[in-house]
């Protein structure tokens, strides 16, 4: 029991050094990608303006690619597959996406790729932390707020690693997700730092498996979503601006950063991907929990904060949801919707644990 | 884009899902006619305007928004205690609170006006979503716009098969990736195939929405006929089924009517985690129970954990908290025996540092004189010290478990106030009405007492022994019914939701026309609900398809070849899926099917266009065909 006893407190001190240990690899990264954004913005990016300046046709055309087929007689020949033109609907704007941070500038470029090499790395010694947690309480590692924190930007930097491995063009996010999981990281083992202990045993189910890991994925998905909103609002006002010339033009630092952003219309499209991909697995995840609370507290639904709070925030998801299909709410009035559905969910996490009494306090039972 | 352009795309988009159509909010115009007339006017705009999807949406913001001061200010419904504190520190603020329901928002007026409507305001919308949908799946897809190019998704070339042959090759690409197609008449130079797919999506979203009604139905329902109360029991001891056994009870709104049983509670286990980093934690928890049904049926043994309920019919019996309950025995100032039992003391904190009450109301004293007895204090299964160590009080348990367990007591004597008529906590001791006892120095008399040891009163006042402890468990009892239509329609909400948010509607317009040189021109266009990603991917897709002669790519072209030849049957004349297809030689092999998968991909998954395909052998096609 004592020799037990004593690895559970070495892996507990393995882990507190591994999260450490990727905190200064996730600096590192921030730094690099600092250094991609300042190289970048020497280049000159024209792409937007061009794009915007009235008069200029455009439109997004995949390129053409070849497919081989069989043919007559068992010869192949090669077939060209045909160029797919595609517009926006509704006339919206046509804008090609920005260059990213580097701005095809190769130092810049160099810098976002030791960026994101050094990402991976932090992450690996992050995901080694979270681990050695879960070993040294031999349960999974979401009994308290230091946990699901450290577990929640993990998530967040594995999707994010995951949407690069898939090939999507996301490493515009490297710098907004690597400074905020920093300071998640940093509020962790400063302000909620717990020592590994005990878990009610209310807790106790597999339920905390299948509910809390997934209320940990969905919201580091949906701060992914939310991230890609918030800079959606910034580009969409860039690209207003840009599409007015008479009006007021944005000045050289937001045009330097903006312009290598992605297009406003893609940010949205992929804020609402995300947002729509999770909804239904929030939605199961607040059932799950229902299900869960049957089983311990004989009530699936009691108007606990926590209940209630997840709640809010599926509500305000099914209305970001509503809006983009309702016309007149689409765009930027949506976008403010999903940014106070993921402030609730954000509420739900911090503010319910920290200000509110309830069952999911985890007082005891 | 002139205005016949604008007015064919809107056709073409047209029912591609159910959504109302969305109209300036107008009043309705002054009719002038009958009171009568204009209150039907104006009712019918007011229905029109409650099932929108603007005022939905607006519903649900405010029905957020309405929850959020019944998690902030404490309810009745889930903590009273609180709510009397929150009166007492607040006297001008609670009866405002009051006024407004905020100690009652989930069952307040405003909160139900809130999903009342938003729920009329969703049958309203289901029923004529529903029938259009109906009318959808019969309706064939529209004609194609005149304008193809004007289109989310475009593409063209030239083949030199003739127009009718592609139009063949078209529909047995779209019969076998389970478009529903029709075929336009060959009018001025060549005709057009319209074909549409996705439909599940529109059915995802009514299942959806129908499985919300049934969810608060069932909600609704559960909260009305709940029954639910709570029972401490010391070991050895039971509890039968009515209602004069709970220690608090809440009834349902129509009376109860309790399920028929009974149980004891033979034993209760609690381990804990002895050290280490999860030093405390409960490694066992679990009471063993003896049940049985009607007054006393046959007995059943089961073991209730945390998350494991005992289920007697419609009725659940829920372990949800344990304790400890010191067996003492108090000898009064004569010597008899003047109380003697288990007294259950309540967990304060986590290492169950417990505090409870001893009332002895048939007590005599040194004189023999009637009077009454109470003890006060605190309980620690594992002695942590002392919190004011100066003035030895405010002991702390270090460990949930028995290792060294301590009793502190204070010692009063006086009016216990139990005829008062006011229910007591038997928990805590109202010392309004007793004296408490003192030593020597004047101090009030405290003792830590360990099992065994005697506490005596001064003068002869009486004594109490600590003989040994009992441990309790807490049960809760809960009668609700619709549980399971809750759970159905979770799971359908679920189901009808993946449905909604991961299957794409579109439609694809196919047309062909000579071209100068005798060649065909072939025009293929998409057009999806607004996110469509990957519409550009199948348009390519379909593409390739075509021009391999409406074979999958990954068949020899002999095959092709042969289809386009042959048939030619449905070449005029609207075909649509239903209508059995005369067997071509083309599309008689097993064409790779389509992958379920593939359509519930569709909206995850973006548009990767810019990947480009490799050139890939001929082995490699049947993938292609597939992956479509
Ligand atoms: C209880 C409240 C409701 C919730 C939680 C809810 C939730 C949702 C969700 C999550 C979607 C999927 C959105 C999408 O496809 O992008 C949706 C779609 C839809 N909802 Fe609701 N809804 C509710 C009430 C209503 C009401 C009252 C109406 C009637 C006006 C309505 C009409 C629609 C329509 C028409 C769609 C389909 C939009 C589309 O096809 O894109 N909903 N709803």
């Amino acid at each position: 029991m004592n020799i037990a006893a004593a690895t559970n407190q070495n892996l507990a001190d393995i882990s507190n050094v591994l999260i450490y240990s990727a905190m200064a690899v996730y600096a590192l990264a921030f730094f690099a990608h600092v250094g991609e954004w300042v190289f970048g913005s020497r280049s000159r990016v024209a792409t937007t303006s061009a794009a915007l300046t009235p008069g200029q046709a455009a439109g997004a055309d995949a390129p053409a690619v070849t497919v081989t087929v069989k043919q007559r007689g068992g010869g192949t020949a090669v077939l060209e597959r045909p160029k797919v033109v595609t517009r926006t609907p509704g006339g919206g704007r046509e804008v090609p996406d920005g260059p990213g941070a580097a701005g095809g500038d190769e130092q810049g470029d160099v810098y976002g790729r030791v960026a994101v090499s050094l990402t991976v790395l932090a992450f690996v010694l992050h995901a080694g932390g979270v681990l050695t947690r879960a070993l040294s309480v031999e349960r999974a590692p979401w009994g308290n707020m230091y946990e699901f924190s450290t577990t929640f930007s993990m998530v967040a930097v594995a999707s994010y690693l995951g949407f690069l491995v898939a090939g999507k063009n996301v490493r515009w996010m490297g710098l907004p997700l690597v400074t905020t999981v920093l300071l998640d990281l940093g509020l962790a083992v400063s302000v909620l730092y717990t020592d590994s202990d005990q878990l009610v045993p209310a807790l106790d189910s597999y339920w905390l498996w299948i509910h809390v890991s997934l209320a940990i994925a969905c919201g580091a998905l949906f701060y992914l979503g939310a991230v890609a909103t918030v800079l959606y609002l910034f580009r969409d006002r860039y690209e207003a601006k840009l599409a007015d010339p008479s009006g007021p033009q944005p000045g050289s630092f937001a045009h330097s950063v903006l312009a290598r952003l992605p297009a406003a219309s893609s940010l949205d499209k992929f804020a609402y991907r995300v947002n729509a991909a999770v909804f239904p697995f929030w939605t199961f995840t607040i059932v799950a929990g229902a299900i869960w609370a049957e089983s311990a507290w004989g009530r699936y639904w009691g108007w606990d904060p926590k209940e209630v709070w997840s709640f809010i925030t599926w509500v305000a998801y099914a209305c970001y949801l509503h809006a983009r299909a309702t016309a007149g709410w689409k765009g930027r009035k949506a976008a403010y919707l999903a940014i106070a559905a993921f402030l609730c969910f954000l509420f739900n996490y911090y503010g319910v644990n920290i200000f509110v009494d309830g069952l999911h306090s985890y007082s005891g039972m | 884009m002139t205005t016949t352009d604008e007015r064919e795309l809107t056709a073409a988009a047209s029912q591609l899902s159910t959504a109302p159509v969305e109209d300036a909010p107008r009043s309705p115009e002054p009719h002038g006619g009958s009171f009568g007339r204009e209150l039907v006017t104006w009712a019918r705009w007011f229905w029109r305007q409650l099932t929108s999807m603007r005022v939905a949406l607006i519903l649900l913001f405010l029905l957020s928004l309405g929850a959020v001061p019944g998690s902030l200010i404490p309810q009745n419904s889930v903590d009273e205690i609180a709510v009397n504190q929150f009166r007492e520190r607040h006297g001008t603020l609670a009866p405002i609170y009051d006024r407004l329901q905020l100690f009652d928002v989930y069952s307040s007026v405003w909160f139900s006006a809130i999903y009342i409507l938003l729920f009329v305001s969703l049958a309203g919308c289901i029923i004529p979503r529903s029938w259009q949908f109906v009318g959808q799946l019969r309706a064939r897809p529209p004609r194609a716009p005149r304008n193809l190019t004007r289109l989310p998704a475009y593409t063209t070339w030239e083949t030199e098969a003739d127009p009718a042959e592609v139009r063949e090759a078209a529909e047995r690409v779209f019969r076998r990736r389970r478009f529903r197609y029709a075929v336009a008449p060959a009018g001025d130079g060549g005709g057009a195939v319209s074909a549409e797919k996705g439909y599940l999506r529109e059915a995802g979203n009514l299942l959806f929405h129908i499985a919300l009604f049934v969810l608060l139905v069932a909600f609704a329902a559960g909260n009305l006929f709940r029954v639910e109360g709570g029972k401490l029991i010391v070991e050895g001891g039971g509890f039968t089924n009515t209602l004069t056994q709970y220690d608090d009870f809440q009834d349902s709104a129509f009376g109860a009517d309790l399920d028929s049983f009974g149980f004891t509670l033979d034993d209760f286990e609690a381990t804990f985690e002895q050290s280490g980093p999860q030093r405390g934690t409960a490694r066992e928890f679990y009471a063993d129970l003896t049940w049985w049904e009607g007054a006393d049926g046959e007995r059943h043994k089961e073991r209730v954990e945390v998350n494991h309920p005992l289920q007697i019919d419609g009725t659940k019996v829920f372990l949800i908290g344990h304790g400890y309950a010191p067996v003492v025995t108090v000898r009064d100032g004569q010597g008899d025996v003047a109380f003697t039992g288990p007294v259950p003391f309540l967990p304060q904190d986590g290492n169950h540092t417990s505090t409870g009450a001893i009332k002895v109301p048939d007590y005599r004293d040194e004189n023999g004189k009637k009077n009454q007895l109470a003890f006060q204090g605190i309980f620690a299964p594992t002695f942590g010290g002392f919190s004011d160590l100066s003035r030895q009080e405010g002991m702390v348990s270090q460990f949930p478990g028995p290792q060294y367990p301590a009793l502190f007591l204070n010692a009063y004597r006086g009016n216990l106030g139990l005829d008062s008529g006011v229910p007591q906590n038997v928990y805590q001791l109202d010392t309004e009405d007793l004296k408490q006892f003192k030593a020597e120095d004047g101090q009030p008399l405290k003792q830590m007492l360990r099992p065994g040891d005697t506490f005596t009163l001064p003068n002869g006042a009486g004594t109490l022994t600590f003989e040994r402890l009992e441990r309790w468990a807490s049960f809760q009892i809960s009668q609700q019914p619709g549980n399971y239509w809750a759970l159905a329609g979770a799971i359908a909400a679920i189901v009808g939701l993946a449905g909604s948010l991961f299957i794409q509607r579109r439609r694809v317009w196919l047309r062909t026309a000579a071209g100068a040189d005798g060649r065909t021109v072939v025009e293929l266009a998409g057009l999806g609900r607004s996110e469509s990603a990957r519409l550009p991917e199948e348009l390519a897709d379909l593409a390739v398809e075509l021009q391999t002669g409406g074979a999958p790519a990954a068949e020899s072209a002999e095959s092709a070849e042969s289809g386009a030849a042959g048939g030619g049957s449905a070449a005029a004349g609207a075909t649509s899926v239903e209508s059995v297809a005369p067997e071509q030689p083309g599309s008689d092999e097993p064409g790779p099917d389509k992958p379920a998968a593939d359509a519930a991909a569709a909206d995850e998954n973006e548009s990767e266009s810019e990947e480009p395909d490799e050139p890939e052998g001929p082995e490699a096609k049947p993938d292609e065909g597939a992956r479509a």
